[in-house]
């Protein structure tokens, strides 16, 4: 009824091919934007940010970067946790070395550091491919972590060899370190959220991302067409990398802000991010944060449910959310292989057509 | 779907805020994952304890005590979980039983006005208390241990440990890499060669560790393992034959899980203690009296008298000492987070006191203070008996050598405080 396109008329080719040719889906967007930046700071406490806001945000945007390396250009990684750990580890030198810039660079700044090492580790994807290719970024993931334990320059020499986020502020709020406040926390990591998302919706509608499609599809009808497979395997290791080393510097910075490399960005991380990645959608922008939606939120809930809710034991109800959010996995793919975004897309078909089908 | 998801959680969090008792105690405990072996034990005897006050004696100064236990799994996301779900409730202290989750604690903790007790784990400079005003690490901390489980090697070598070598299996982390600059120092003092071997999260797998082992022959090792890890390196060293009064756990390396499974091979396998063992006392005939009999033991109820339950028994109790303490000092005995931080920086154990609680002679007496939040390491080594199943103390309270350690802990709390623009002071 509300939702479709009918009277909503495009005058032009960029209205034409705006993310959102939907009115309705226009505006509920902008009012999502408007409740996140507007309402949500305002009424949030530490435990809202802390266990569901910002671990959402930054899993997303690791999603996101992983997304664009497995979903849009079909290169598997299994290094994800790795690279995380390659902006935490990053954004702690550029804290500790350069305390008076703003921490807003120092997280950009070491994006772009884990879009060269992960363009070091995406070198193998131009002569494997698949399950090949998987091992080598699984060989990244360990060389990181036993490189981040090993060596001491990397924790400045701490005697436990841990990374403690000291405080940095942006415009004199305080981002990082124990004295920060909710809103300031969330709305930095939402900003980052936001424009990583925007980024990475257009890029990948643009030339670049049909260029990745390309060569996911099918790589040698890809080079015969005239994508250049060099570039458009390592610019898209280049810019995951930077969406995940983004995840980790905020991952460690602003959420955690105390890292052991060994449990928190180890092998596990990597299939977190890649479960989400595939659970939410491959190659669906919307999917990265359904899946980190999903993986994060859902355990939370269950937890709050079980133990708050229904007085369970811990361990009973610790237990059960592994077979509840491990049945409901296995349930969504069966119902719909290809993710939530998938299901979304359905949802939006038959919405317009709602409530008149035939 | 993501707002369906949040309205959906708001209602349960509003649902899910128990009723606001006086004295609220928070139990992050770990049931589940690779470390439960060791988390179930520490975990029932904490609870058992504040159930036993409750039972028997209608709370501590009157006031019920509320126990809130939070499932961590010993990782450090959900640790932070815990604290910013519990943090709002009027939590007297936090016992995370963890360095990693320790480390994330200290700084929101200390800006929280909560205190930390990390008892005989966590950051060991906390003993500076005029840096860590929020944290407490009595009565011993891994720098104790190590020096401890060194002195222990001198006497058995006539005071001279030049030219042994002694190696150091540890979990890989922050909690495993403790010692090592303590064990460096005293290594220079005593003139022994150090190996280090690192154990990777979780720790199933060491079969290169105890190869080098074999290979290099170190004299003695010394383990800082947890969970999961702690069996598998056992059975690795009954697997290459290693002497097994040549190996010494730290204190968290030493209950019955950790040596049952490698069987009567591990006979004679010795760990550190700062507190007493066995079930041969008088709190124990109350705790079956008005916690088991009456069906409120924690878990199973299987773990009563184990090491690892005696430790989380004698961490409620040091808790429960430091309300009373609190409760004396204020005149008041619904007391407050930062009260009760007065209370433990005044806590002092005696024997007495330890005998009228049905625990006489159950651990050393120490006394906190402003400047010293950390006790004063002393310690015993414990010996596993296979045949009879239980640890003994094979030595008498000793401590550890306060003259390599203090250095130490002036300097890395200095550093702390340098590094977040602490005012040192008390």
């Amino acid at each position: 009824m509300f939702y479709r396109e009918a009277g909503d008329f495009k005058t032009s080719y960029v209205a034409d091919s705006q993310t959102f040719p939907i009115k309705f889906d226009r505006f509920r967007y902008y009012a999502v934007l408007l409740v996140a930046f507007a309402i949500v700071p305002f009424v949030i406490n530490d435990y809202w940010v802390n266990a569901v806001f910002l671990p959402f945000l930054i899993y997303s945007i690791a999603a996101i970067g992983l997304n664009i390396l497995v979903g849009y250009c079909g290169q598997v990684s299994l290094g994800t946790g790795g690279f995380m750990a390659v902006g935490a580890y990053a954004c702690y030198k550029l804290m500790t070395g350069f305390p008076e810039v703003s921490i807003f660079f120092h997280v950009i700044i070491s994006g772009g550091i884990t879009a060269g090492v992960c363009v070091l580790f995406g070198l193998p994807s131009l002569r494997i491919k698949g399950f090949y290719l998987a091992v080598a970024t699984l060989a990244a993931q360990f060389f990181l972590v036993w490189l981040f334990n090993r060596v001491g320059w990397f924790y400045n020499y701490s005697a436990s060899g841990q990374i403690n986020a000291p405080e940095r502020t942006v415009l004199g709020v305080p981002i990082t370190g124990a004295e920060t406040a909710p809103w300031a926390a969330y709305l930095f990591c939402l900003v980052f959220t936001v424009v990583c998302a925007l980024v990475a919706r257009n890029m990948t509608r643009g030339m670049q991302g049909r260029q990745w499609m390309a060569i996911r599809d099918m790589d040698i009808a890809a080079e015969i067409i005239g994508v250049n497979p060099l570039k458009a395997k390592l610019s898209a290791f280049a810019v995951s990398g930077f969406f995940v080393g983004i995840a980790g510097a905020l991952f460690f910075a602003v959420y955690l802000g105390a890292v052991e490399v060994g449990e928190v960005f180890g092998i596990n991380k990597s299939f977190l991010v890649l479960f989400m990645v595939i659970i939410g959608g491959l190659g669906s922008i919307f999917g990265s944060f359904a899946g980190a939606a999903f993986l994060v939120l859902l355990p939370v809930l269950l937890k709050n449910v079980l133990v708050g809710g229904l007085g369970w034991p811990t361990d009973l109800a610790a237990h059960f959310e592994f077979i509840i959010v491990g049945g409901l996995i296995v349930i969504f793919l069966v119902a719909e292989p290809h993710g939530l975004a998938q299901l979304w897309r359905v949802a939006k078909e038959k919405l317009r057509l709602w409530p008149f089908p035939h | 779907m993501k707002q369906r998801l949040l309205t959906a959680i708001a209602a349960v969090a509003m649902v899910a805020s128990p009723a606001l008792a006086e004295l609220t105690i928070v139990d992050t405990s770990y049931r589940t994952g690779p470390y439960a072996a060791n988390g179930i034990p520490f975990s029932d005897g904490y609870q058992d304890y504040f159930t036993l006050l409750n039972e028997r004696d209608g709370g501590i100064g009157g006031e019920m005590i509320n126990l809130i236990e939070c499932e961590t799994g010993y990782n450090t996301e959900k640790g932070v979980e815990c604290y910013e779900a519990t943090k709002g409730e009027g939590t007297l202290v936090y016992q995370p039983l963890s360095t990693g989750i320790t480390y994330q604690l200290i700084p929101k903790a200390t800006a929280d006005g909560i205190p930390l007790h990390t008892m005989g784990y966590g950051r060991t400079s906390a003993k500076a208390g005029e840096v860590f005003k929020w944290v407490f690490n009595y009565p011993a901390n891994y720098w104790d241990g190590a020096s401890l489980a060194i002195t222990h090697l001198l006497e058995q070598n006539g005071g001279d440990l030049s030219g042994k070598k002694v190696a150091l299996v540890y979990h890989n982390s922050a909690y495993g890499k403790e010692p090592i600059r303590t064990l460096q120092s005293l290594a220079e003092k005593h003139g022994y060669e150090l190996m280090e071997l690192p154990v990777d999260h979780p720790g199933q797998e060491q079969k290169s560790q105890w190869l080098q082992v074999r290979q290099q022959r170190p004299d003695y090792v010394i383990m800082w393992g947890w969970g999961v890890m702690n069996q598998v390196a056992i059975q690795e060293a009954v697997n290459i034959r290693f002497p097994m009064e040549n190996f010494i756990g730290i204190w968290w390396s030493g209950s019955e899980n950790d040596v049952k499974s490698a069987g009567a091979g591990a006979d004679g396998y010795k760990a550190l203690t700062f507190h007493n063992l066995g079930s041969d006392y008088p709190v124990y005939d109350d705790i079956q009296q008005y916690v088991v009999d009456t069906g409120n033991a924690a878990g199973a109820g299987d773990q009563i008298g184990s090491v690892l339950y005696n430790r989380g028994m004698y961490a409620a109790m040091l808790a429960a000492e430091a309300i009373k303490t609190a409760q004396e000092m204020h005149g008041v005995t619904a007391i407050n987070a930062a009260q009760m931080r007065d209370g433990m920086e005044n806590l002092e154990m005696t024997e007495e006191k330890m005998a009228a609680l049905g625990l006489p002679n159950f651990g050393p007496e120490f006394k906190v203070s402003c400047e010293n939040h950390g006790g004063n390491g002393f310690g015993a080594v414990s010996q596993w008996n296979a045949e009879a199943g239980e640890f003994d103390l094979i030595t008498e309270y000793y401590q550890s050598d306060q003259e390599v350690i203090q250095p130490l802990v002036e300097e890395d709390s200095a550093a702390f405080a340098e590094e977040n623009g602490i005012e040192p002071g008390c």
